[in-house]
């Protein structure tokens, strides 16, 4: 069924809500998207330009201009009886594009913070910015390829993640793990806003 | 079904004016106002309504090919990806429509404070997947 029934009757439009997917590069956060999204993980991108000095040919001081787009991926995943959309969206590569994260993280029921044990250094930056602002969200070590489990005690304190934020072992590739992956961070934004 | 809507998208009747811009065409039934200055976030959901099918055939083909593609619910972030266009245009077109009243459009709400009855309907909605 499409737009509108011929009576005239309007479908309502269903409500959409946003998880962000964050951490380092190539950790899996587009395969943790795709595993779970009704459709292809697209990409769309942000027009960001940046002013910088400079000299000219003539050794005179002068500015230029360069344009830069900022690419994210994302996914849907519609849920209950089609009166909400759930998007994921993963968080651009380069940090320095934090401009771009506040837009994400706008109205956001929380992020999920994808692990990679080998890259611990990659996710720093995504849990100070999501504590600084107080957004729910959960840690998820990405285990692929059946890598041994770290202990997940290490990894938190190397991350210096403190006891009541969940952690849990995923693996990306995985649809009913990525589910497990959202429940908890849900479940956590809860028990936060109950608290 | 995504698929097909892709393409359609490659129309040569698309004046591009570079890589990433393209001209928008004032359609005449807004009186010459052509941008609008709505924040829709990037998950906002837009759906055409019924005045919108009445003028689709009177906008300019990249506001066609967005009611086209809103013949569905769909994001602000979708629509972008598959006009190929970055999202700070996409806004301002889709913005003007809904404007306009040709999409009806919903965001997800205030983030001062979280909406518990609306995190336990996404918790059901995920249990049931």
């Amino acid at each position: 069924m499409t737009g509108s029934a011929d009576s005239g009757e309007e479908i309502k439009v269903p409500i959409p809500v946003k998880v962000v997917v964050a951490g380092g590069y190539a950790v899996g956060k587009t395969t943790f998207v795709g595993s779970i999204s009704e459709i292809t993980p697209l990409t769309t991108e942000a027009a960001m330009t940046t002013v910088s000095d400079g000299v000219d040919d003539a050794g005179l001081a002068s500015q230029s201009k360069t344009s830069t787009t900022v690419a994210m991926d994302f996914g849907r995943i519609t849920l209950g009886r089609s009166d909400l959309i759930l998007y994921l969206f993963g968080t651009p590569g380069q940090e320095r594009f934090h401009f771009m994260w506040d837009e994400l993280v706008r109205g956001a029921i929380g992020a999920v913070v994808l692990v990679d044990t080998g890259r611990l250094g990659d996710c720093f930056a995504a849990v100070d910015y999501f504590e600084a602002r107080e957004l729910p969200f959960v840690v998820a070590v990405n285990c692929f390829n059946g890598a041994v489990l770290h202990p997940l005690e290490a990894v938190r304190e190397a991350l210096n993640i403190s006891a009541e934020i969940p952690m849990f072992h995923t693996d990306a590739r995985v649809r009913g793990a990525t589910r497990d992956a959202l429940l908890a961070l849900v479940q956590h934004a809860l028990v936060r806003s109950r608290g | 079904m995504n698929d097909d809507r892709r393409s359609d998208l490659h129309d040569p009747g698309i004046e591009e004016l570079g890589e990433r811009s393209f001209r928008v065409r004032p359609y005449a039934l807004t009186g010459g106002r052509t941008r609008s200055n709505l924040d829709l976030p990037l998950e906002t959901l837009v759906l055409c309504n019924a005045r919108g099918r009445m003028v689709i055939e009177q906008v300019s083909m990249e506001q066609r090919q967005i009611l086209v593609m809103a013949d569905n619910p769909i994001s602000l972030a979708e629509i972008a990806a598959y006009l190929d266009v970055v999202i700070g245009a996409t806004r301002v077109l889709v913005g003007d429509l809904v404007a306009a009243g040709f999409l009806d459009a919903r965001t997800g709400g205030s983030t001062e404070q979280p909406d518990i009855k609306l995190l336990e309907r996404v918790l059901d909605g995920l249990r049931s997947l």
